[in-house]
């Protein structure tokens, strides 16, 4: 296979943001999720929990609240607004202001009819469900206090509001509170600060579940409002509550980081009184656990320590199978890094701004373990802020570096940059066509003579750039009639294609040439997570949120021959059980049979001379073969060549002069960087 | 603690053309303790007064005649009696005469004979013992009861074998020496009667010391029956530094000394010019001297004196080896976490030692142990202190045992007589320790007094388990009268008097075993006071506000602990049925608990932090670097 020379970058300082909010849509299998920097992401729970789509924040947009009513999804936050989103164009589709000061919560009641939010001047407010926005429709009485968190009873007759040292309960139909559930206060010095509701839960046997600041878990009957149960889980704040849906089982989120179950069954065999019984808790998180789903087979968890975690409830699930293992989603499922493979350049996309970097240079020679002398180090050339309150949604580098774009959801931006060696100019392109509004994907041809931009339902605008001007060339658009935005695109290396893939899981390849589809690739249930254009062949090779391989030959419009050999085959089920997708894919030009792909925790050369491995190989061969005598390893080698030294991998990729790029951003560098924990971290647990 | 004094010259060496050798062929006692007779190689025999450093009178034979053996003295007919020429009727190999023995004498073809009846009838037929090429290397004479045993050694053909003869009875014991390394004989050896026993001690040029042991009553040998093996033991294997011992002696001085000389000094270097005494129950070095010149292997001992030629003289070194005890043998007291106090004598075993007494000094101690028989307590108070203060006290390590329990016989034979101070002094010197006097910790005990038992147990490393144990109850019976108390954390009482001298049991040296049966004997009173006073240290020493109370010298948690382990191992059926002890228990069980508690959160923190220790190994990987990887 042979020796690499790598640039083993660690300066991309990337943050990802705080969980803040969690709403598990059962129909859908969707999670959506906020972050404290505004930003949403939807994850396919059916597929990998793959994170399909991404809505960029905005500055002064903090998502307090979400909540699915059906397929639609509902924000809203403490600036006092609600927002529905546009999941097609991954933007908000309407913003509307609810004039009760910030809001702390929103939540739908069961038959998807009402909204209800609670908010700070003490309100809350029913909001109707059109077909198409919201309408106001009342206050329930307005109360002293912040509404801090909200539960509609499945009847949609009662609304449960939790406050500060209380929880009231209102009748939907006339507006006035039934009960006023009195909260203890906590113990000792803070018995003098109010007790925050932080979340309450209404069950339909009209049982009230609460969790509050000073670290309860409280069960009230609804009906009478009484206080049946206190569960004291924590020091802290309980932060969140979530209910399966059979409301068998609860969970609680605490600032130490911990989820604690209670499940309601009865604590004595042979008695038929059930009750809610503390069962497990589980810690996997070492901050605040803001967000919590409960979904039906799993915990899903997610806060201040930025990493979605889903823990399989081990009796829900097969054991001992994909679907029973821990996952934690710590890096977006796409690339945030794009190469400049022939300038040896590197942008880094913040949510505030671009970082373009040159790579250092070694002229040493070494062997196998080495670290070559850094003749010149790796130099920040630009630091670019975006402009506007919304965040970069996507950005390109050209191949040759003389070329940068970035889009928000209101603009596309596009850059000249001229570098001679130590000096580097940039202009903005000023006039770019009015048709590019705003770009999901964006990409530039290989000879940088063109940029292509995904926009609405799939299509993709070509842009024709020029030292003198950019023009609009065409604007390429799937047949299938999709309303999907494309969260792939790949130009070819010759310049003759262009594939784009859509949350639909559609692969559509163009014929840049002739300016039109040229075919669209069998759609397969998995949707492609990276892909790209073979130099040489044309083949497309496409990996999937299962972990899939496909290649497809353009010329021919059918799966090549090695790719249905691999699928005869089966790919090895080490493979198949990595939990992190596959986000790039590329080509070694030294070596056609070479297809460079990497997730978060390795890089991958697949050599599509070597036979495939089967079931009984040892997958992860590299140590064996590196012990072997040199003739002996051709026996033992096969197709997939793991490196695995480099880790938390946010991009790999090959440059011109065929030495490796690979940018690592270690989690516990992340981690260091985080605030420090409500709890100093408890050693050895 | 064995010691070797300063030596003096007692003559000059006569060298022989051979270099290699000293020009004495032995040194013999005469009438008493201070006079020995010395034979040179070739005709001269001198007598010496040895304290005196000077020769009394001398004889030569004539010219052309050679000495053949050392002269030796006759005690009965007070008489010197020497071979010329080796002749007699056969080949003499030597005379040997003991005090209270006759004179033998051993033919070189292994018969023995005595003296009279050899002069009564001097051509009788001498017999051959000894095999054809087997021959004598050395002999000695040795008197065990009532009788005189001759022992010689012999080579033949590489084999080594001894005998043992009484020449009046004409029995023969012969031993074949197990076989060394090849090639090796005994460079000395050395006889002495203990217990019914001959012991030899041989030294081998590998630094090897081996001891075997003969019973005197051992079979008499058949004519041509197989010699039997002696069985022998190694008492040390002695450096030897480079290459193999030359001229090289052992000589055992008591049963648990032994004086060796041309072996080096195990802290000295390779070089062979020392004189050493060793302990052989302990394998301690007790006191090593550095010789001038060259050394012979040639070593003798009478009366506390060693004799040894080197270079040009034969000096004159006196030693002391006191009877051993664990203390002194180890040459360091067990509480090495008391270390700056103690006196650097303590630690002197591995550094060279260059100990000298003076004549004077010797004097003084042999002044003061006459008048501690004697004399008023005043003046022997006055006498000892005035020699504490003359003297270096390391020299006088040996005389502060004996005059110690000098002063402690008296003090038992005399009930009006003690001297607390004097004694409380000599303890203070840390030369001595229990097993040197052992019935000084009685006595303080039985005098009541507790300052001195304290000072004893602080400072003995050897005291017995059995009086450990009669001190603690002495301490707990006295505090039971005692009204005088410290109320501790639980409110519970305790006499000042058992608070204070408590600390010392609990910090002497003991083993389980011994101590055991003896922790036994207390009562469940005892047991509970005594069981209350180490939850009090427990506890005060787990708040941690202890450590130094009352400047006293504290034991450690550990200490306590074991204290706590023995009592309740010792009596814990006992507790368990007393209604008094329930709350203590049940207290003290509480407590442990939550220090169980406390200790496995430290080992998690541990745990945690040897992460640390693993985490930190990992390379450190910076910014940015180009590396090279290979796929295979």
């Amino acid at each position: 296979m042979g020796e690499f020379k790598v640039h083993r970058v660690r300066f991309f300082d990337y943050m990802p943001s705080a969980i803040r909010a969690m709403a598990f849509n059962s129909r859908t299998e969707r999670l959506a999720l906020s972050r404290a920097d505004g930003a949403l992401e939807v994850f396919n729970f059916a597929d990998s929990y793959f994170q399909e789509k991404v809505i960029p924040g905005q500055d002064g947009r903090a998502v307090e609240a979400l909540c699915w009513v059906r397929g639609r999804l509902f924000s809203a936050g403490l600036n006092g607004e609600i927002t529905e989103y546009d999941l097609e164009n991954l933007r908000p589709k309407y913003t509307m202001e609810a004039y009760g000061g910030p809001v702390w919560t929103i939540c739908s009641n069961s038959q998807g009819t009402h909204l209800a939010i609670g908010c700070e001047d003490g309100t809350v407010k029913i909001f109707e469900v059109l077909e198409e926005t919201i309408r106001f429709q009342r206050n329930l009485d307005r109360q002293k206090g912040r509404i801090i968190s909200l539960s509609w009873h499945p009847s949609g007759a009662l609304i449960a509001a939790g406050m500060m040292d209380m929880i009231k309960v209102f009748n939907a139909e006339s507006g006035h509170a039934t009960h006023r559930l009195l909260v203890e206060r906590g113990v000792g010095a803070s018995k003098s600060r109010e007790v925050v509701v932080w979340s309450v839960a209404f069950l339909s046997d009209h049982t009230i579940i609460s969790g509050d600041s000073a670290g309860k878990v409280q069960v009230w009957d609804g009906v009478t409002g009484t206080l049946v149960r206190t569960h004291l889980v924590t020091k802290w704040d309980v932060l969140a509550l979530s209910v399966s849906r059979d409301e068998s089982s609860l969970l609680a989120g605490t600032s130490e980081g911990t989820v604690v179950q209670f499940q309601f069954i009865s604590s004595t065999v042979d008695q038929h009184d059930k009750e809610w019984v503390r069962t497990r808790t589980f810690k996997n998180h070492t901050h605040d656990v803001r967000a919590l789903a409960h979904t039906d087979t799993a915990v899903v968890s997610g806060g201040m320590d930025t990493q979605l975690v889903v823990r399989p409830l081990l009796e829900k699930v097969e054991k001992n199978t994909q679907e029973s293992a821990l996952r934690k989603i710590a890096f977006p499922h796409r690339s945030l890094v794009s190469c400049g493979k022939k300038a040896g350049m590197l942008l880094f996309q913040f949510h505030g701004h671009l970082e373009l970097w040159r790579l250092g240079e070694s002229d040493g020679h070494g062997k196998p373990g080495d670290s070559l002398p850094v003749k010149r180090k790796p130099e920040k050339l630009i630091q670019l802020k975006r402009k506007g309150d919304d965040h970069i949604c996507c950005s390109a580098l050209s191949p040759c570096g003389g070329w940068l774009a970035y889009s928000t959801i209101s603009s596309v931006r596009l850059y000249r940059l001229q570098y001679n060696g130590s000096n580097i100019s940039i202009t903005k392109v000023a006039k770019l066509p009015k048709v590019l509004r705003s770009a999901h994907q964006l990409c530039f041809s290989s000879d940088s003579s063109k940029l292509f931009a995904s926009t609405t339902h799939s299509s993709v605008i070509i842009i024709a750039l020029s030292q003198s001007e950019c023009k609009y060339l065409h604007t390429l658009r799937p047949k299938s009639g999709t309303r999907q935005p494309v969260h792939l695109m790949s130009a070819s290396e010759d310049g003759k294609w262009l594939a784009t893939a859509n949350s639909d899981c559609e692969i559509h390849v163009y014929s840049l040439h002739k300016l039109k589809l040229h075919c669209t690739v069998p759609v397969y249930s998995s949707c492609p997570t990276a892909m790209a254009i073979h130099p040489t062949t044309s083949n497309l090779v496409m990996v999937h949120a299962d972990q899939q391989i496909f290649e497809y030959s353009l010329v021919q419009k059918e799966y090549t021959e090695w790719s249905r050999k691999l699928q005869k085959q089966g790919l090895h089920h080490l493979w198949l059980a990595r939990d992190t997708p596959i986000t790039h894919l590329t080509f070694n030009p030294r070596n056609p049979a070479h297809i460079i792909m990497h997730d978060t925790y390795m890089f991958c050369i697949i050599d599509q001379n070597l036979p495939l491995p089967d079931q009984k190989t040892l997958f992860y061969n590299q140590m064996t073969l590196r012990s072997l005598p040199e003739p002996e390893r051709t026996s033992h080698s096969h197709s997939f060549k793991i490196c695995k030294t480099f880790q938390h991998l946010l991009c790999v990729s090959l440059l011109e002069d065929h030495s490796l790029v690979v940018v690592e951003r270690p989690l516990l560098d992340i981690a260091s960087q985080l605030p420090a924990p409500v709890r100093q971290k408890k050693f050895a647990t | 603690m064995a010691a070797l004094y300063e030596g003096y010259t007692l003559c000059g060496l006569v060298q022989a053309q051979n270099q290699s050798d000293s020009g004495i062929q032995g040194i013999e006692s005469e009438r008493d303790s201070d006079h020995v007779v010395v034979t040179d190689s070739t005709r001269s025999v001198t007598l010496y007064k040895v304290s005196d450093q000077k020769p009394l009178g001398s004889w030569t034979v004539k010219q052309g005649q050679t000495l053949t053996c050392s002269a030796v003295y006759n005690s009965h007919t007070k008489e010197y009696v020497a071979v010329s020429d080796n002749k007699v009727s056969s080949d003499v190999w030597r005379v040997h005469s003991v005090p209270g023995g006759e004179p033998v004498v051993l033919f070189q073809r292994g018969a023995v004979r005595l003296l009279d009846s050899l002069l009564s009838a001097p051509q009788q037929p001498v017999e051959e013992v000894l095999a054809q090429e087997e021959a004598i290397r050395w002999s000695t004479t040795v008197i065990a009861e009532a009788a005189q045993f001759v022992i010689f050694q012999t080579e033949q053909k590489g084999d080594h074998f001894l005998y043992l003869q009484r020449p009046n009875l004409n029995a023969v014991q012969r031993y074949r020496l197990e076989r060394e390394e090849p090639g090796l004989s005994p460079l000395s050896f050395s006889a002495s009667y203990r217990d019914k026993h001959i012991n030899l001690l041989y030294l081998y040029p590998n630094g090897h010391v081996y001891q075997s042991v003969v019973s005197v009553r051992g079979p008499g040998m058949e004519e041509e029956a197989q010699a039997l093996p002696l069985p022998r033991n190694l008492l040390f294997a002695l450096p030897v530094g480079e290459g193999l011992l030359g001229a090289a002696s052992a000589l055992a001085l008591d049963e648990a000394h032994v004086a060796v000389v041309g072996v080096p000094h195990p802290s000295a270097g390779a070089g062979k010019d020392f004189l050493c005494i060793w302990n052989t129950n302990f394998q301690t070095l007790q006191a090593g001297k550095e010789m001038s010149g060259k050394i012979y292997g040639q070593l003798w001992s009478y009366s506390s004196k060693l004799f040894i030629p080197h270079g040009k003289s034969l000096s004159v070194i006196p030693y002391e080896c006191p009877k051993s005890s664990l203390a002194s043998a180890l040459g360091k007291l067990r509480q090495a976490r008391t270390e700056g106090e103690m006196r650097k004598i303590h630690t002197n075993n591995n550094t060279e030692i260059k100990r000298t007494v003076s004549h004077l000094s010797l004097c003084y101690t042999s002044c003061t142990l006459s008048s501690t028989s004697t004399a008023p307590v005043e003046e022997v108070q006055r006498e000892v202190e005035g020699l504490l203060s003359r003297s270096d006290i390391q020299e006088l390590q040996p005389s502060v045992g004996q005059l110690a329990s000098s002063l402690v016989s008296r003090s038992v034979a005399d009930p009006a007589f003690y001297t607390p101070g004097t004694l409380a002094q000599l303890v203070h010197t840390q030369c001595l320790c229990h097993s040197v006097c052992p019935d000084l910790l009685l006595l303080a005990l039985e005098r009541k007094d507790y300052f001195l038992c304290q000072l004893c147990l602080q400072l003995f490393p050897d005291v017995p388990e059995a009086v450990t144990c009669a001190c603690l109850k002495t301490f707990i019976r006295c505090s039971e009268k005692l009204s005088i108390v410290v109320v501790d954390a639980q409110g519970a009482v305790l006499p000042t008097v058992f608070f204070q001298h408590g600390l010392e049991v609990l910090q002497t040296a003991y083993s389980d075993t011994f101590l055991l049966p003896h922790l036994k004997d207390l009562s469940s009173q005892q047991v509970i006071l005594f069981l209350q006073y180490l939850q009090f240290l427990y506890l005060r020493y787990s708040q941690d506000t202890f450590t130094q109370t009352h400047g006293l010298r504290s034991p450690t948690l550990t200490q306590i602990m074991d204290w706590v382990c023995l009592l309740l191992d010792a009596h814990f059926t006992v507790l368990v049925m007393t209604p008094e002890a329930k709350g203590l228990l049940l207290n003290l069980h509480r407590f442990v608990k939550s220090q169980v508690r406390l200790f496995s959160e430290l080992g998690k923190i541990e745990g945690s932090l040897e992460e640390l220790q693993k985490i930190k190994v990992k390379k450190e990987v910076g910014q940015y670097s180009i590396e090279v990887i290979e796929l295979f």
